[in-house]
C-alpha cells in the first residue's frame, strides 16, 4: 500500500511521543481501540486551569496511518481548549493525512482518543 | 553489496532461474510451433519438448509422466482436482474433508462446493499447525468422497503427515488430493510410495516462470475426474487449451534443477533460517508460529508481540516479507491461519512470515536481523501495550473497547 508523505513524515518523525507522570497536575488519558483489532491509541493531555491544553502525548500500538493519525492529533489539540479540541472531526484528519477508505477508522479511531481524554478530564476535575 | 529491498519472501514467488530463463526463450521466438500441430516439425518439436518436460515434471515427485497434466497453476490445478473429484464420484456421496489452514485456492474451492450441494468438513489443527490424525479419522463417514491436505503450509511452512493421511484414505476408498504448491524441492515426495491420488504443483515457487503448473493423476488405482475446461481435448480432455511451450519447458527445467540441487540447496538454506531464527528469537517476547521440526527448511514466522505487523513491515521496508496481518484489506482480520493455531489475535497481527531462497547470503540475514533489532525497539517504544506490559499490566485484563 502506498502511504501518502504526510502519513509517512509522521511514521518516521512521529511528534510528541511518551506519557506524562500519572500524577501530573492536570493529565488525563484516553486509551482507545484493542489488540485484538489492531490498533491501540494512548492520547493524554496536560490541561492549564485556563481550561487550555499546554501539552499532548501519545504511544501507538497499529498501523503507520493509526500511528500518523495520533502523532497529528497531538499537534492539532495543543493550545486549544478542551471543548475547541472536541470540535476535531475525523474527517479532518482523514483529509489532512489524505488516509484511504480503508485507514479511515484510524482517523475515527483518533477521534475517540480525543474525546476519550477530555472526557476524562472532565471526571476528574468537574466531579 | 546488498541490493534492496532484500528479497525474503520466496513462498510468495520465486524469481525465475537464470538457466530456466535461458531455457524457455527459444521456444518463444525460435521453436514456436503448437505443441498439437502434427502435420510438421514446429509441432512435433514443440510437442517433444513438452514431454520432455513432463518427464522432468514427473521425475521430481516420482509419478509415471503419463500421470501429469499441465494447468496454469496450483489455483487451477487444486480446482481441477476438488471440483474434478468431487463431481465425479457424487454418486458415491456428498461429503469432502479438508482443513481450515488451507490455501484460499482449496477453502474457496470447496464453498463453492458447498453451494452446489456437497458438505464439507474443514477439519482444526494443533497448536503447531499439524492435523490430527484421530480428529482426520473421526471426521470421515460413509459418503466422505474426497480428502484435501495441503503438503506445506504456505505461511507457517509446517509439514502435514501426508504418508499417513494417504493410508487411512485408501484403506477407506476416499480420494487423497494435496496441494504440493510449497512443497517442490524443499521436501522429497515420492507419489510411488505416497497413497496420494491427486496433487497439485506450481512451477513460480520453484524458480520457474508463473503461469504454469501441473496436475498428478493417479493411474493404478485409476482416478478420474470431470474436466472443468472444454475444448480441443488436450490433456486426455482433462484440459484444453493450446500448451505454453516455453512456460512448460521451464517448469520442466525447474524442477530438473530442484531435483539434482535440493539436498545441497536445502542444507545451505536451514543454516541461513537457523541463523535468522537465532536472531530474532534473541529480542525480547517473540513467539515463533507453527511447529520447528515439522517443517520445510526455509519457513520462519514469527510473531513480534506489542508491535502491530503493518507497522513493522513499514519500518523495514529494506526487506521485502509477508505479513500475517491482513490490515490493508476492508475486513481487518488477521490471519486465519494463525487464528486456527490458537493465536490470539494480537499475536496474528504482530506476525512475519520470512521465506529464504536459492539466492539469500549470510549478509542479507545478518542485516535483517540488526534491522529487526532496531525497529522493533523503536515501535515498542511507540506502543501503550509494551509499556503496560513493562508496567506489570496483564494484557488479558484490560477491558478494551473494541471498535
Amino acid at each position: 500500500m502506498a502511504y501518502s508523505e504526510k502519513v509517512l513524515d509522521h511514521y518516521e518523525n512521529p511528534r510528541n511521543v511518551g506519557s506524562f507522570g500519572k500524577d501530573e497536575e492536570g493529565v488525563a488519558t484516553g486509551m482507545v481501540g484493542a489488540p485484538a483489532c489492531g490498533d491501540v491509541m494512548k492520547l493524554q493531555i496536560k490541561v492549564g486551569k485556563d481550561g487550555v491544553i499546554e501539552d499532548a502525548k501519545f504511544k501507538t500500538y497499529g498501523c503507520g496511518s493509526a500511528i500518523a493519525s495520533s502523532s497529528l492529533v497531538t499537534e492539532w489539540v495543543k493550545g486549544k481548549t478542551i471543548n475547541q479540541a472536541l470540535e476535531i472531526k475525523n474527517t479532518e484528519i482523514a483529509e489532512e493525512l489524505a488516509l484511504p477508505p480503508v485507514k479511515i477508522h484510524c482517523s475515527i479511531l483518533a477521534e475517540d482518543a480525543i474525546k476519550a481524554a477530555v472526557a476524562d478530564y472532565k471526571k476528574k476535575h468537574e466531579a | 553489496m546488498l541490493k534492496f529491498p532484500i528479497y525474503l519472501d520466496y513462498s510468495a514467488t520465486t524469481p525465475v532461474d537464470p538457466r530456466v530463463a535461458a531455457k524457455m526463450i527459444p521456444w518463444l521466438t525460435e521453436q514456436f510451433g503448437n505443441p498439437a500441430s502434427r502435420s510438421h516439425a514446429y509441432g512435433w518439436d514443440a510437442e517433444k519438448a513438452v514431454e520432455e518436460a513432463r518427464a522432468q515434471v514427473a521425475a521430481l515427485v516420482g509419478a509415471d509422466a503419463k500421470e501429469i497434466i499441465w494447468t496454469s497453476g496450483a489455483t487451477e490445478s487444486n480446482n481441477l482436482a476438488i471440483k474434478g473429484a468431487a463431481r465425479f464420484y457424487e454418486g458415491k456421496g456428498k461429503h469432502i474433508v479438508t482443513v481450515k489452514t488451507e490455501h484460499k485456492a482449496v477453502l474457496d474451492t470447496f464453498r463453492e462446493l458447498e453451494r452446489e450441494g456437497f458438505e464439507a468438513t474443514y477439519l482444526d489443527v494443533q497448536e503447531n499447525g499439524l492435523i490430527d490424525l484421530d480428529v482426520l479419522r473421526a471426521a470421515l463417514r460413509p459418503d466422505t468422497v474426497l480428502v484435501s491436505v495441503m503438503f506445506v503450509n504456505n505461511e507457517i511452512g509446517v509439514i502435514q503427515p501426508i504418508a499417513e493421511i494417504g493410508e487411512i484414505c485408501r484403506e477407506k476408498g476416499i480420494v487423497f488430493h494435496v496441494d504440493a504448491a510449497q512443497a517442490t524441492g524443499k521436501v522429497d515426495i515420492d507419489l510411488g510410495a505416497l497413497k496420494v491420488d491427486l496433487m497439485s504443483f506450481s512451477a513460480h515457487k520453484t524458480y520457474g516462470p508463473k503461469g504454469i503448473g501441473a496436475l498428478y493423476v493417479r493411474r493404478k488405482p485409476r482416478v478420474r475426474l470431470e474436466a472443468q475446461m472444454h475444448g480441443g481435448g488436450h490433456e486426455r480432455g482433462l484440459r484444453s487449451g493450446t500448451l505454453a511451450t516455453h512456460q512448460i519447458v521451464g517448469m520442466g527445467e525447474a524442477f530438473r534443477i530442484a531435483r539434482e540441487e535440493m539436498a545441497a540447496e536445502n542444507v545451505r538454506i536451514r543454516a541461513l533460517r537457523d541463523r535468522l531464527l537465532n536472531g530474532l528469537t534473541s529480542i525480547e517476547a517473540t513467539y515463533v508460529n507453527g511447529d520447528l521440526e515439522h517443517r520445510v527448511p526455509h519457513n520462519l514466522n514469527i510473531s513480534f508481540a506489542y508491535v502491530e505487523g503493518e507497522s513493522l513491515i513499514m519500518a523495514i521496508k529494506d526487506v521485502a516479507v509477508s505479513s500475517g496481518s491482513a490490515c490493508t484489506s476492508a475486513s481487518l482480520e488477521p490471519s486465519y491461519v494463525l487464528r486456527a493455531l490458537g493465536r490470539n489475535d494480537e499475536l496474528a497481527h504482530s506476525s512475519i512470515r520470512f521465506t529464504i531462497g536459492r539466492f539469500t547470503t549470510e549478509e542479507e540475514i545478518d542485516y535483517t536481523v540488526e534491522l529487526l533489532r532496531s525497529k522493533i525497539g523503536k515501535l515498542r517504544e511507540l506502543s501503550p501495550l509494551w509499556e503496560m506490559v513493562q508496567e506489570g499490566v496483564d494484557l488479558d485484563t484490560v477491558q478494551w473497547a473494541a471498535h
